[in-house]
């Protein structure tokens, strides 16, 4: 799985996602928890402003610093024994990740949860190099089971399927017999997944945060997965955007503090796994070979630019947990693995406006995502920033489109036009007009009109109404 | 204490009594009101489409237009909004971002500036009915006006607040959102409207004629017995 997900035009997916009234449950159901677990946890923690500051100024810093940062690590790897790539592109990343895989003569690889591994589209490259990739993140895993199925959320990846959808998968794909219980399907997933990690040749994670000053890399998780992966296998890989970076444990502290609380108002998640290169000297357990693989694949790009500030992303999800749209089209809809708000801001610079132009016009431009991001992402202005950019620099804009806003300009700009037009507008629908609204309306009020009634324009419009007042009053 | 009333072009076409209902409830609090005719739109429909370039034509129009105001009042969250992100829309041009500045600087959204400038949380209105109150977004998340009109409400005589569950999802406007987006922004707009219907209110009050025009059509065309009103008119009734 790349970046981009199905072959159906946005329009289709939204249809699709609209209909699909299982995943809709499941969504609202889980926002709504999110939502407030997510405000209770803030409010139990105090000042959660300041700590927004705080997540903001070390997300800006980091970024502004990359390259200090990337080559501290990237010392502090080698140092401690790690071998340490950095890709430009999906395609390097994945060449060296199959080699290291083939000189390990690995069979079997297993995976914790990492999101940058299905961007590079590593599974397939992987599989096609003979070797078998088990997921090991149960969501993930859920997914992998039902042929592939792409992850609809960035945390929670299996969001849009409900329990008895999950038993369904297990039974038809791995003859499961029990019931839709969450406890069963766990049980069931941990006795298969538990086979898996003792065969597995190779670990291959994802990293929520590098520590530059140790050069260890660090993982969020929740059922101990990412702790088998880096434990077990004897040669590890983590393949790690190159902006998920962070100078110091103290600013990694926060930044996860910052992190369990916005994506599921948890305190702490029940792992936090940390590892600094391979197994030395005396040390009892992790991986004799460390590989760490950073991926750069479009990022760069985005440095410098008025964009910048979307590399501070932590991968949280809150903006996806409280945004209006992504509640009703569901995941999928994004075609992207990155849906949501950060999804419609981040896949068109990842991936062109050619194939995801559609996406910045997602969004009412509500602005729920910026309040809710833990690092002050202004990601509504971002959406409104791509729309400039569609269309000033890339003149992509729809011709209608275009032509309003010219008129809109000329009527606006000017008193004397907006007077004309204003003036005009009653006459211009009375056709369209009855009671008082407009049922059926032409041009762009059509699609308006399909589903609401639109108010006719009054006759006397509030200046002239005013004027009138003035004058009765002899003002 | 004078006051520049910036109507909306909404309001000026679509929704003069709500514009009228604004003069007047800033009269009886003491206010003496000008409109100064020239005005035209904030330029939202093509700064939030991508026209950058067009709406700072508009712009510029505005901030020309209110120069000379003590203060600008505006019954809409969301354009009131829009005249405070002037600066940031001309942020580097030496003539342009302290005239926008300034203006950005003297502007109000009504429930704002009765509550917060002029001191007064009860305006003496009386309107029997059971009602609920949408919290548009730009209003309460960009400009951060979230307490003033329920602060009014609850001291309208013979009205009854009820809660709205989901309040703060956005109701599907999004201006061009609302026609680029109109399957999107059908459920959207569906969720808003079953809400209001749920919490047993007859009316419906909001501070934005954009969520009011698109919530209020979505309700006039479902024929559904909930009436829409701007939060002007509530408080204007005696």
């Amino acid at each position: 799985m790349a970046m981009k997900i199905g072959e159906k035009p946005f329009k289709e997916r939204v249809t699709d996602g609209i209909g699909d009234v299982f995943m809709r449950g499941a969504v609202s159901s889980a926002q709504g928890r999110f939502r407030s677990g997510r405000l209770n946890a803030a409010e139990e923690l105090g000042n959660w402003e300041e700590w927004r500051k705080l997540g903001e100024e070390i997300r800006t810093h980091t970024i502004e610093n990359l390259d200090y940062y990337l080559d501290l690590m990237s010392e502090n790897v080698s140092k401690r024994g790690g071998y340490v790539f950095f890709a430009e592109t999906a395609e390097e990343a994945n060449e060296y990740i199959t080699n290291v895989v083939k000189k390990k003569n690995g069979k079997k690889v297993v995976k914790s949860k990492s999101m940058v591994t299905e961007e590079i589209n590593m599974n397939e490259a992987l599989e096609n190099a003979g070797c078998e990739v088990i997921e090991s993140d149960l969501g993930e895993w859920i997914l992998q089971v039902d042929d592939h199925d792409p992850p609809s959320h960035i945390v929670t990846p299996a969001l849009h399927k409900n329990k008895e959808q999950i038993r369904d998968v297990f039974r038809d794909k791995l003859g499961y017999d029990k019931t839709e219980k969450p406890e069963e399907l766990a049980l069931f997933a941990r006795e298969k997944l538990r086979e898996e990690f003792l065969q597995a040749d190779i670990g291959i994670t994802g990293c929520n945060f590098a520590i530059a000053e140790s050069g260890t890399i660090s993982l969020v998780t929740n059922e101990g997965n990412a702790r088998m992966v880096t434990t077990i296998p004897k040669t590890q890989i983590t393949v790690m955007g190159m902006e998920r970076i962070v100078p110091t444990w103290e600013d990694m502290e926060v930044l996860v503090s910052l992190l369990t609380r916005a994506a599921v108002g948890q305190k702490l998640t029940s792992y936090i796994t940390a590892l600094t290169g391979p197994k030395q000297e005396g040390e009892i357990d992790g991986p004799e070979e460390f590989h760490l693989v950073i991926v750069d694949n479009g990022r760069s790009k985005i440095l410098g630019t008025a964009f910048q500030s979307i590399l501070h992303c932590i991968r949280c999800a809150a903006c996806i947990n409280v945004c209006p749209v992504y509640r009703h089209v569901g995941g999928h809809s994004y075609g992207s693995i990155y849906p949501g708000p950060v999804g419609a801001v981040l896949t068109p610079l990842l991936g062109g406006y050619d194939e995801y132009k559609e996406l910045p016009y997602a969004s009412t431009l509500c602005a729920a995502c910026t309040e809710a991001c833990p690092v002050k992402i202004p990601l509504h202005e971002h959406l409104l920033r791509h729309r400039q950019e569609i269309v000033e620099k890339e003149g992509k804009a729809p011709v209608f489109e275009n032509l309003s806003m010219k008129a809109f300009s000329l009527g606006t700009a000017s008193p004397s036009m907006y007077n004309i037009g204003s003036k005009l507008a009653p006459k211009a629908l009375g056709a369209f007009t009855k009671d008082d609204k407009i049922s059926a309306g032409p041009g762009p009020l059509k699609n308006w009109t399909e589903i609401r009634d639109f108010p006719a324009p009054k006759k006397d419009r509030f200046r002239d109404l005013y004027k009138k007042r003035k004058k009765e009053r002899g003002e | 204490m004078k006051v520049s009333l910036f109507v909306t072009c909404l309001i000026d076409i679509f929704q003069t009594d709500v514009g009228m209902d604004t003069l007047e409830l800033l009269e009886k609090l003491g206010c003496e009101v000008d409109f100064p005719e020239k005005q035209t739109c904030c330029g939202q429909p093509a700064y939030n489409s991508g026209y950058v370039d067009k709406a700072k034509e508009s712009m510029k129009h505005m901030i020309t237009v209110f120069e000379h105001s003590d203060y600008v009042v505006t019954p809409s969250g969301s354009c009131g909004t829009m005249f405070r992100e002037y600066p940031h829309v001309f942020k580097g041009d030496p003539v342009w971002e302290p005239r926008a500045k300034k203006l950005a600087e003297k502007t109000y959204e009504l429930t704002q500036f009765i509550v917060d400038v002029l001191g007064v949380e009860d305006v003496g209105a009386k309107m029997n009915g059971i009602a609920t109150y949408h919290t548009s977004c730009h209003m309460t998340r960009l400009l951060g006006v979230k307490e003033a009109p329920m602060k009014l409400l609850s001291n309208v005589e013979g009205l009854e607040m009820k809660p709205l569950a989901h309040n703060y999802n956005c109701c599907g406007f999004g201006g061009t959102f609302s026609v680029k987006m109109g399957e999107i922004s059908e459920q959207m707009v569906d969720e808003k409207v079953q809400s209001a219907e749920d919490c047993g209110a007859e009316i419906l009050i909001g501070a934005d004629c954009g969520c009011l025009m698109n919530i209020g059509g979505r309700i006039d065309r479902k024929g559904k017995p909930i009436k829409v009103m701007h939060i002007a008119s509530v408080l204007n009734s005696r």
